[in-house]
């Protein structure tokens, strides 16, 4: 078996086992991102001299008893919009083009702990705003199973190097559905925590109240033993909760009898490609013949989420973008004469038109006289968004549905008309909202070949009942929609 | 209802965001904003009579602890991020005129 087709634990295991080597696995990673960079450009930074010297100091801990964790030495790649101290972080914007920073990322300095290897920083819409990655300064990642396509967003480059096999896995941040909507579109698997599980402290922050980091792997049980890893109360982050609930690999079982899921018919309405709805309930079939009970139920609210989102997201942008002044990191103007004209110039120059847009909607919804009528109104249904979800999870153990209404389209589609993108994000956007856990699992492909991602949807802290359920998943299907490498359109060999 | 964006309010948007806005990006601006506000109105069909808006899903406090310093000095580090740099200090441009 070569090093690239392994999961993560696969080549942790190997690695324990003394059969492959740190710089062994580190070679195989960038071998891989030499063939297939320069059309998938799922990387904004690629760090080879600081990954081969992590390696040897890795091994050698690895030898001496110091890192004895499954993830130890097996490479990782970090979406950039998490800080690497002395590691360009840029959240795949021109403010940050030259942003070193002097600390690292509570969950990013998790998984050093457990021995990871950071190959690089992966691309992203820029400040993780946007559903395609198209938005990224330093250029569109594209969709490793077919080229002509997005990889969805805003974690994109992180789904597409792990899908194109350029790292076994890596982090993703989740606003609105930023992990679990790419997961889907590049057919791997992704995870959005409950809020609170993993820190913040080192994210740069795009929707405070909203923003989770989860990882992204080629199967369940690696975004399990991950999420082990990256999951901690911090002190350094006011909104981390303590949990002590977090040995996810525990309920790793084929098991789903008796488990209540529910599915909303609210979401297999209109506007959900029939291609994406019917591997779907596919998928619930298999989870039902296993022992689940399965049954339809309204929902309700579902259209209100994406306003409310955008209200509060773009509001809580617009306060936390304030920082970028062009004053203690970052880009500033060429030419300036007082203070304000170089405020203004700086950001004008710095930032993309998506995300002036939020900044310009979330300036707009906190101004005076607008205050009440639209944040105060978007925080209201957020609390009856959380209180239909807390209603369907006293009869449900999980929800079932879609990732994305429709498969990912194709590049250069999706941003001439915001509004329509924005629609896109309707079965992840809510999850946010009320603070729950979310995975994305690949369960089948369209006609033109692209992936199927289905969601489940868990109460607050509820990730275990996820991951059982889709491990379960994945056993009796055999794991036949696990990203495979051989069969993306990459590897210059486009699937029969 | 449709939203009307008046040049007024996209000037005092561009003064709040801090951005400065060609005769062009800020026709398109407003009619972006247009838009969405005519989508968010929608929320206007819910009855939210009674309801607290909710800014956290937990109830979460704010953490104190003792006001001691645990960091380490990261002084030359911070400032070799700077876009322009004096005697030890961010540099800006004439704050008072």
């Amino acid at each position: 078996m070569d090093i690239l087709s392994m999961t993560a634990l696969e080549l942790g295991r190997k690695i324990k086992a003394k059969e492959i080597t740190v710089k062994e696995a580190v070679e195989a990673c960038l071998k891989q991102i030499d063939k297939v960079e320069d059309k998938v450009n799922s990387f904004v930074t690629i760090d080879r001299e600081k990954a081969f010297n992590r390696a040897e100091e890795v091994q050698r801990g690895i030898e001496d008893g110091t890192y004895t964790g499954p993830l130890a030495g097996v490479p990782v790649a970090i979406k950039d919009n998490m800080c690497t101290k002395g590691m360009l972080t840029t959240c795949s914007s021109r403010i940050l083009e030259n942003f070193n920073p002097t600390y690292t990322a509570e969950a990013v300095l998790n998984l050093e702990k457990a021995g990871a290897v950071i190959i690089g920083k992966t691309n992203m819409d820029e400040f993780a705003m946007g559903s395609t990655t198209e938005t990224s300064y330093y250029g569109e990642t594209k969709n490793p199973w077919n080229l002509e396509h997005v990889p969805g967003g805003s974690s994109g480059g992180s789904c597409a190097a792990v899908a194109a096999m350029e790292v076994p896995y890596a982090l993703g941040s989740d606003t609105g559905g930023s992990i679990r909507q790419p997961s889907s579109y590049c057919g791997v698997v992704g995870i959005k925590p409950t809020y609170g599980t993993v820190s913040r402290y080192g994210l740069i922050a795009y929707g405070s109240s909203l923003d989770q980091i989860g990882p992204i792997a080629r199967d369940v049980s690696d975004c399990a033993a991950i999420l082990e890893t990256i999951a901690s109360h911090d002190v350094k982050d006011s909104t981390s909760m303590e949990r002590t609930d977090t040995d996810f690999t525990s309920v790793l079982v084929n098991d789903v009898k008796g488990m209540r899921i529910g599915i909303p018919q609210d979401y297999f309405s209109e506007g959900l490609d029939p291609e994406v709805a019917e591997p779907i309930l596919e998928a619930a079939k298999v989870l039902e013949e296993a022992g689940a009970s399965v049954e339809r139920f309204d929902l309700g609210l579902v259209t209100y989420a994406i306003p409310a989102y955008y209200v509060i997201a773009s509001a809580e942008a617009s306060s936390n973008l304030a920082r970028f002044d062009g004053v203690k990191y970052g880009y500033r103007t060429a030419d300036y004469e007082e203070l304000h004209g170089m405020y203004k110039k700086t950001r004008s120059e710095g930032f993309g038109p998506e995300v002036k847009r939020r900044i310009m909607l979330g300036s707009f919804v906190l101004s005076s006289g607008y205050y009440d009528a639209y944040y105060l109104k978007a925080l209201k249904t957020k609390a009856l968004i959380k209180k239909a979800f807390d209603q369907a999870f006293t009869k449900y153990d999980m929800i079932l549905a879609p990732a994305a209404p429709t498969t990912a389209p194709k590049l250069g589609s999706s941003l001439s008309d915001p509004l329509k993108m924005y629609l896109g994000d309707i079965y992840t956007i809510s999850v946010n909202l009320a603070g729950l856990p979310g995975i994305s699992i690949p369960v089948g492909r369209d006609s033109k070949g692209l992936p199927v991602g289905m969601q489940l949807i868990g109460d607050c802290f509820q990730e275990k009942k996820l991951f059982r359920a889709a491990y379960t998943y994945e056993c009796l299907t055999q794991k036949k929609w696990i990203s495979d490498y051989d069969k993306t359109q990459t590897a210059g060999k486009e699937e029969a | 209802m449709a939203n009307k964006i008046s040049d007024e309010t996209i000037e005092y948007v561009g003064i709040l965001a801090k951005l400065e806005l060609s005769e062009e990006e800020k026709e398109q601006a407003k009619s972006d904003m247009e838009t969405m506000l005519d989508y968010i109105d929608t929320l206007n069909e819910l009855d939210t009579e009674g309801i607290e808006p909710m800014s956290h899903v937990f109830p979460i406090h704010n953490v104190f602890r003792e006001d001691t310093v645990e960091n380490g000095d990261d002084h030359e580090a911070m400032l070799s991020n700077a876009p322009q740099q004096k005697e030890q200090s961010y540099k800006v441009p004439k704050t008072f005129a």
